[in-house]
């Protein structure tokens, strides 16, 4: 690592580079205990983030404890992603109106200040990666996306308190983040806190992180800061006994999609979409055109589930009608037709969708349970049957 | 496992009447076979290789279509026969049949009847009587299905 | 003076590509009961659009929704261009309820074509069920028009009944022009004397020669599928055969992920695909 790009803060630097931020006119996202959860939300001080907080997650399970632990990132993820930011869950595309027999369309300016993310974790950093690829890495770019995505500030903060329903490692996406301008943020964070208050070793990825950089104060990073950094990355990965089979997973779905677990992971799923709205990486959407009272039109835009019954719907009603269907349709996408349109995994091994899974389903041992019998297919004729 | 088999296939009406040897001869084509409810016993595209005798639970001659139940076309139940593309080539399935319950019946391999009957032409034809025959009859309830009777409008 | 249709205001471009040009209807056809041509013109004066046939265009009827509905008209050909319209839910009732002079918001043409261009070697049989025809028709008519084609067309059409079969002016205009023409139904009336049965029977009664035939087939798809079988049947090779697939689609531009077949976007990869073992298990894989 170059050790120019790098340098180390306590928490007033912290406040130093929010302020920076503030000053610059970025709105500022980072988390917040709200509700009994890790949360996206506006910031202005070191004040706002859940310092002592720590999260307890399992398969349709998620807690929060409070103790007197000065650390501000000992926690994982929380339910909601930067999705939201870049790709809103609803927002307006194009209003008509009309006059006589001329209808005029209109866009709706993009007013709104450039966002600064405080605290991303590495999965989310490749989450929105992967979105990246959907909405600016195609042949038909989302120019609001990627206006939204140039001006953001990210401070990805790495992870050294992963949850039980991390997987990061198998994904190849966390719990660090690599050094220089290809990983895709502005300044990256790793908490250390082996010794009282914690410290912040910073590293830059960018132009604009160096500039805002010098507004921290900080000093110069030493050999034992690398080292203890290295400790809480080791640690982190260490911790994480969650694995995805990710080099064989796209083959093995592609290969089984006969097979019996889908019918057993289709009599627990609600078809509920929790799983959908949690990911980093779910881009599904729709438009809605709607009449205003004043005569015109809107257009809008908004997330949509593949899990919704409607989704797939033809003019003789759905492709696919059963959970069964879609549950399929879901899990092999993002796991494996994600490659064949977009070029990669569409699975971060956030765990999201393993904590906010109402029944606790698991992608990781639905995976698993299909591997260990790869090929399977249900019992379809058997000699030897009864000859009453 | 097979020595009842011969007995299995006289009881079954597609051959039925027949003499023993008949009998005995589709049956060293056959096993006694079990299908579990929704399977397919037959699926559109791909490769016939059996003529299946109904002995126990119904099965559904259907095509699926995107965006659609399965269309059913018929439901074929104990004591009748399932599966004829097996005959003439290409030799592939051109329809599916699922079973609608759990299903009992006799597979008999198209291709060891196929050479049986090649091999023997009394008993080919013989064969080729009693699966003409069933053919002929529904064929004729299909036609007259298509008349739609009781869906015509007078005024059409 | 032709202006590029997606500049609507002096003040700046539209830019995001879910907007949609406005357009006019300047006639329209009824072509059965159900079935509705639309021919469309800017509504900043009538330009060319500029498509391959087997795409498509995202029609928003104002209010109601946006929905994919094939080109149906001839590529360069001059005047308004043409849609036609099935009713068979709220967008595509509202749209063929269209008079003329209704505003229609147009987005395209989006997806792959039929690859007419480089036929003219081949015998070209068409094969078209019901309102398959509609996405065809522009490629027959650029085929049976095109000068110094060496191969012959042949427009295989299956109806449910006659009364069902669109386009027939332009079925008559082809045969005379050179096309072979053969019209099938499932139920014929009384006054019928053409051939009665599924498009696939009439297959074997046309002399084409398999290894210089290249198919196109559209339509429900049990038909065509059972087209392809035929098709193959008679020593057409798998590769040989192009099919247009249809799935929910909202945006046409890969954003919205409704139209996914698997690995495959029906809005960028298709909805025209050539045939083959791969797009075969697609196909077959039996959702519930």
């Amino acid at each position: 690592m170059d050790l120019s790009a790098s340098f180390v803060v306590d928490r007033a630097g912290l406040d130093g580079l929010l302020g920076a931020l503030e000053a610059r006119g970025y709105r500022t996202i980072g988390p917040v205990v709200r509700d009994g959860a890790v949360v996206q939300q506006q910031v202005s001080s070191t004040d706002d983030l859940p310092q002592g907080w720590h999260d307890e997650q399992a398969p349709g399970h998620y807690r929060l404890h409070h103790d007197s632990d000065p650390s501000l990132f000992g926690w994982a993820v929380g339910p909601g992603s930067p999705k939201s930011e870049f790709y809103p869950a609803r927002s307006l595309v194009w209003r008509a109106t009309s006059t006589g027999d001329v209808v005029t369309l209109e866009q709706p300016r993009e007013d709104s200040a450039p966002v600064a993310l405080i605290g991303s974790r590495p999965c989310e950093l490749a989450g929105m990666r992967v979105l990246d690829r959907v909405f600016a890495g195609g042949e038909v770019p989302d120019p609001g996306y990627r206006d939204r995505r140039e001006s953001a500030f990210v401070v990805v903060a790495e992870c050294g308190t992963p949850a039980a329903t991390c997987f990061c490692t198998s994904m190849d996406t966390g719990p660090g983040v690599a050094d220089g301008a290809e990983a895709g943020y502005d300044l990256a964070l790793t908490e250390l806190t082996s010794a009282g208050e914690p410290r912040y070793l910073v590293r830059i990825g960018s132009e604009r992180g160096a500039e805002i950089a010098e507004e921290m104060g900080g000093s110069p990073c030493q050999p034992q800061d690398l080292a203890a950094r290295n400790a809480v990355l080791e640690e982190a990965a260490r911790r994480i006994d969650r694995k995805l089979d990710a080099a064989n997973v796209r083959r093995l779905l592609a290969g089984n999609l006969g097979h019996p677990r889908w019918d057993d992971v289709a009599s627990r799923c609600l078809a509920c979409g929790n799983c959908t709205l949690v990911c980093p990486t779910c881009f599904c959407g729709g438009v809605t055109d709607t009449t205003t009272v004043d005569g015109g039109v809107e257009r809008h835009r908004q997330w949509n589930s593949c899990f919704d019954l409607a989704h797939s719907l033809v003019h003789t009603g759905p492709v696919r009608a059963t959970t069964w269907s879609r549950y399929r349709q879901w899990l092999t996408h993002k796991l494996s037709t994600w490659h064949d349109q977009f070029g990669m995994s569409g699975c971060v091994g956030c765990g999201r969708c393993i904590t906010w899974c109402p029944v606790g389903i698991d992608i990781t041992a639905e995976v698993a349970a299909i591997a260990a019998s790869d090929g399977a297919v249900p019992v379809y004729i058997e000699s030897g049957g009864d000859r009453s | 496992m097979t020595e009842n088999i011969g007995e299995l296939v006289a009881e079954h009406p597609l051959f039925s009447g027949l003499p023993v040897d008949i009998a005995e001869l589709v049956g060293g084509c056959s096993q006694n076979v079990a299908i579990a409810t929704g399977q397919l016993l037959l699926e559109e595209g791909e490769p016939a290789r059996s003529l299946f005798l109904l002995r126990r639970g119904h099965v559904a001659l259907e095509v699926h279509e995107p965006g659609r139940v399965p269309l059913v076309i018929d439901r074929i139940g104990p004591g009748q026969a399932v599966g004829w593309s097996w005959m003439f080539p290409p030799y592939r399935w051109h329809f599916d049949a699922r079973a609608l319950e759990p299903v009992g019946a006799i597979s008999v391999d198209a291709d060891c009847l196929r050479s049986k009957a090649e091999a023997d032409p009394a008993f080919g034809y013989l064969l080729m009587k009693r699966l003409a025959a069933v053919m002929l009859d529904r064929l004729q309830a299909t036609r007259i299905r298509l008349l739609d009777v009781y869906g015509r409008d007078v005024a059409h | 003076m032709c202006t590029d249709a997606m500049l609507l205001t002096e003040a700046e471009p539209l830019s995001n590509p879910l907007t949609p040009a406005t357009y006019r209807v300047v006639d329209r056809r009824v072509e059965t009961g159900d079935v509705v041509t639309l021919s469309l013109e800017p509504t900043s004066g009538p330009c060319p659009f500029a498509f391959k046939p087997g795409q498509f265009n995202m029609l928003t009827s104002f209010g109601v929704g946006e929905v994919a509905i094939s080109i149906s008209s001839a590529p360069g050909a001059p005047g308004p261009v043409e849609h036609t319209v099935r009713d068979v839910g709220a967008i595509t009732h509202s749209l063929c309820a269209a008079a003329v002079g209704t505003v229609i918001g147009v987005r395209g043409p989006f997806g792959t074509d039929w690859g007419v261009d480089g036929l003219d070697d081949k015998d070209v049989v068409i094969v078209a069920g019901g309102i398959g025809l509609a996405p065809l028709r522009g490629a027959i008519s650029y085929l049976v028009d095109k000068p110094g084609r060496s191969g012959r067309v042949y427009v295989l059409v299956g109806a449910r009944e006659p009364d069902q079969i669109t386009f027939p002016d332009d079925l008559k205009r082809w045969e005379r022009d050179g096309a072979i023409v053969k019209v099938t139904v499932d139920v014929p009336d009384s006054r019928w004397w053409g051939a009665i049965g599924v498009v696939t029977t009439l297959l074997p009664t046309v002399d084409f020669d398999p290894a210089r035939t290249v198919s196109l087939v559209c339509g429900p798809e049990i038909m065509m599928r059972f087209t392809v079988r035929g098709l193959v049947d008679l020593g057409v090779p798998l590769g040989a055969i192009r099919v247009s697939l249809e799935r929910n689609m909202q945006c046409g531009i890969g954003w919205c992920g409704h139209c996914q077949l698997g690995p495959l976007l029906i809005c960028r990869d298709g909805p025209v695909f050539d045939y083959s073992q791969a797009l075969e298990e697609l196909i077959s894989e039996r959702e519930r």
